[in-house]
């Protein structure tokens, strides 16, 4: 293998793996904050025990996401220096940006918050909570703005052999940008939502706690609802800007070779690469690509054999990964709505309770899911339109990159099983021990 | 001054606020297991830094993030070609901060004894490696036209190269020590500041070495020579130092650890002054030199990474200051007992 496969194979490990961590952080932010906050409103006690047993949580998840979050930073200069001599001068202010303007703030208040109890008034560490939930998240739309970017690259010239900013305010304000947020920021809602669903539910059905689980369910029921209507909607909304502007990437999630009008998404089919066809294709919805892309049945949808080869990105993993993560949204909103309806009878209900606690890991699924449409769906460019990513690679050794693909995969292994071993444990133990 | 000299000075800053603020947790961990004799001592050294090292952590990120927005190509080739150096100081930055968190998660000898040593190598290890990645800048990196690094690993671990590695670690561990003399009390604050005494004539000798070596091994002192009344910030730095003993003779930690701070700056930018405008020298050719001319981002980038440096700035360190302030008094075991404490 090549340093640019080994790069984009290290990328993928170490992106994959911080993204791990990321939506948990993102949406359990703004739930602790939110408990905390009514703590210190009503001065229930059992919102400061929530505050607690799910800030714990939070924070072995949050210990693990940021410190894999500094090796993606370094990374675009490590192992594609060619591209970050080639747009650093738009691509690195953002993450410059980021850095200054978010991640600062989340991690300067999230030691105020872990070491404050004592020394804040509650009005005070709540806010700090707050603090660290907008950090967090803000920090997030920024990397997706500088994502985005990577995907329809706008406000920039070429000049001096490389792309330079031209218009700052259309690179940050781009719908690509907006709608990619919304929508990533909603699945992390969503997957904090079912990570407490699933929790109360294990400790539901052992009858621990009830009055504890009952209460803090109804919190998560509420965000995976939110977050599951927001991540269609805004997943639908994305479609469109993906369509417009990445046409060759729609055509691959849906594994379309002809240009047609009223293209059909195909519930099941076979693509075949070679041949530019599927080799087996049933169960088609007609017109329902072209309603997806355009928001009209009719509308002709451009397949992939009108684009070059060499502009295609690899159709099967794409095309199931989409299939894979429609799928996965489609049973959180009906998962949801009977959760939310069934959220005064749970201990009655012992069927949802175990459906749900082992649904726990599919909106973690879903996000990669997400992910590898997005990024391999840009293949074979790293700027799309602009950029190969064969040509984006760093002059380093094979040698090199092996070593740190092996040190990589050896550490966030290890990171890995403490990080979710010491989540599993607390999470199993139960509030009780929190209260101490 | 224009645009670009602006950003190289401030590029100098970050990284001298990342030593500064980074250097005493650094110090702290490297100190962890030698002055940390019982468990609660090694709990209290962790909650010394605990809530302040994250946020001191981001000014690397910042640091970085600024070399990618105002020199991209200097980003570009200072990483690819400082590879092997760059990943390690980043491994042992990832075990260390979870870490910190984990640690004291599982009442297991074994388990903490995994940790602990992931807190120490991952001190000790960005002090040494940071030090040595910045006297081999400043001596020059083999590297030609197109990037491309010739040299390994080991082509770093030259004489001034581990010179500057050690100076590094002294300064953060005289700097680590002075700051567990103003949060830990007892015996663990006899034997830390007892420490910082003993390290001082240590510092000084190997600042002494440095400054002579840097005259024969650099071009630092170009700079110096063509403005004397750079001289300053040696002068200043030197004095710096002199003052950190003074104040460990009268107890006064938190003036020491002040001083100790700004000996760290200091030294910081008289290698980014001695520097300029050369970002990232050859020690091939000075034709391929990526200097602040050479190697910027466009002037509108750079016009609008200071609006944004001018506005964000001053606010992280208004909330960082009281974060510190909030974090000043000594650890007492009544903190230790409380849950959310690593």
């Amino acid at each position: 293998m090549d340093v640019v496969t080994l790069s984009r194979l290290q990328f993928y490990a170490t992106s994959a793996f911080h993204f791990l961590f990321v939506p948990l952080t993102l949406g359990l932010s703004w739930i602790v904050a939110y408990m905390e906050t009514k703590y210190v409103r009503t001065g229930d006690e059992t919102y400061l025990t929530m505050t607690k047993f799910w800030g714990k949580i939070f924070l072995i998840n949050f210990a693990v996401g940021v410190v894999t979050g500094i090796t993606l930073e370094f990374q675009f200069g490590t192992n594609w220096s060619g591209y970050s001599a080639y747009v650093g001068d738009i691509f690195g202010s953002l993450l410059a940006i980021e850095a200054t303007a978010a991640f600062f703030l989340e991690s300067t208040f999230i030691g105020v918050w872990i070491f404050g109890w004592q020394k804040l008034a509650p009005k005070t560490h709540a806010i700090v909570a707050w603090l660290v939930a907008i950090g967090s998240n803000v920090s997030a739309v920024w990397i997706l703005i500088a994502n985005s970017w990577m995907q329809h690259p706008v406000g920039y010239t070429m000049r001096n052999g490389r792309a330079e900013l031209t218009d700052f305010l259309a690179v940050v304000t781009q719908p690509f940008a907006v709608t990619q947020i919304v929508h990533v920021l909603s699945s992390a809602l969503l997957l904090a939502g079912f990570l407490i669903m699933g929790i109360s539910a294990y400790h539901l059905l052992k009858k621990q706690n009830i009055d504890f689980f009952t209460r803090s369910f109804r919190i998560g029921v509420v965000c995976g609802l939110v977050g599951s209507l927001a991540v269609a909607i805004l997943g639908d909304f994305h479609a469109k800007e993906v369509t417009e502007k990445q046409p060759v990437k729609l055509a691959a999630m849906e594994s379309l070779w002809k240009t047609t009008r009223q293209a059909p998404i195909y519930l099941f089919a076979i693509p075949d690469e070679e041949n530019g066809r599927n080799a087996v294709e049933f169960l088609s919805i007609p017109g329902a690509l072209s309603f997806l892309g355009y928001g009209n049945f009719n509308a002709e949808v451009k397949g992939l054999n009108d684009f070059p080869r060499d502009e295609r990105p690899p159709v099967l993993p794409v095309f199931l990964a989409f299939r894979g993560m429609v799928a996965l949204g489609t049973y959180f909103i009906l998962i949801t709505i009977v959760a939310f309806i069934r959220r005064n009878k749970l201990l009655e209900s012992p069927l949802l309770l175990k459906i749900l606690l082992f649904s726990i890991p599919l909106p973690y699924l879903a996000t990669q899911l997400g992910w590898v449409v997005t990024e391999l769906g840009r293949q074979p460019w790293i700027v799309w339109g602009m950029l190969r990513t064969s040509a984006a690679g760093s002059p380093i050794a094979v040698s090199q990159v092996v070593t740190t693909l092996v040190g990589f995969s050896l550490v966030y292994t290890l990171l890995g099983v403490a990080g979710y071993y010491l989540i599993i444990q607390h999470a199993k133990r139960g509030p009780a021990a929190t209260a101490a | 001054m224009d645009l670009q000299a602006i950003w190289f000075f401030l590029w100098g800053l970050l990284w001298a606020v990342f030593f500064m603020t980074d250097g005493f947790d650094f110090g702290v961990g490297t100190l962890y297991p030698f002055l940390g004799k019982t468990d609660e001592e090694k709990h209290t050294m962790i909650a010394a830094i605990g809530p302040l090292w994250d946020g001191n952590e981001v000014w690397l990120i910042s640091a970085g993030g600024v070399t990618f927005a105002a020199f991209p190509l200097v980003y570009a080739v200072m990483f690819s070609t400082l590879y092997s150096a760059l990943m390690l100081i980043l491994f042992t930055l990832i075990l260390r901060g979870v870490s910190f968190e984990f640690r004291n998660q599982v009442e297991d000898p074994r388990w903490k004894r995994i940790w602990d040593t992931c807190i120490f190598i991952g001190s000790a290890g960005p002090a040494l490696l940071f030090g040595v990645a910045f006297a081999n800048i400043f001596q020059g990196i083999p590297f030609d036209g197109a990037g491309v690094y010739h040299g390994s690993l080991f082509t770093l671990l030259n004489p001034y190269g581990l010179l500057g590695g050690v100076l590094f670690l002294v300064l953060f561990l005289q700097h680590g020590a002075l700051w567990l003399g103003i949060r830990t009390g007892g015996a663990l604050q006899v034997r830390a500041t007892r420490l910082a005494a003993l390290l001082w004539p240590l510092v000084v000798v190997v600042a002494v070495v440095f400054l002579v070596a840097s005259w024969f091994k650099t071009n630092l002192y170009v700079n110096y020579l063509a403005h004397p009344a750079l001289f300053i910030v040696i002068a200043v730095t030197v004095s710096a130092l002199l003052a950190v003993r003074v104040f460990i003779a009268r107890q006064a930690w938190f003036t020491a650890w002040f001083a100790s701070a700004l000996t760290i700056v200091g030294a910081t930018f008289f290698g980014v002054i001695g520097l300029f405008p050369n970002l990232f020298p050859s020690s091939l050719d000075a034709v391929f030199n990526l200097t602040a001319r050479n190697a910027s981002s466009s002037p509108l980038t750079l016009k609008i990474m200071l609006v944004v440096a001018i506005i964000f700035v001053p606010i992280v360190l208004v909330y960082q200051a009281w974060s510190y302030n909030l974090f000043k008094h000594r650890v007492l075991p009544a903190d230790l007992a409380h849950e959310e404490t690593y």
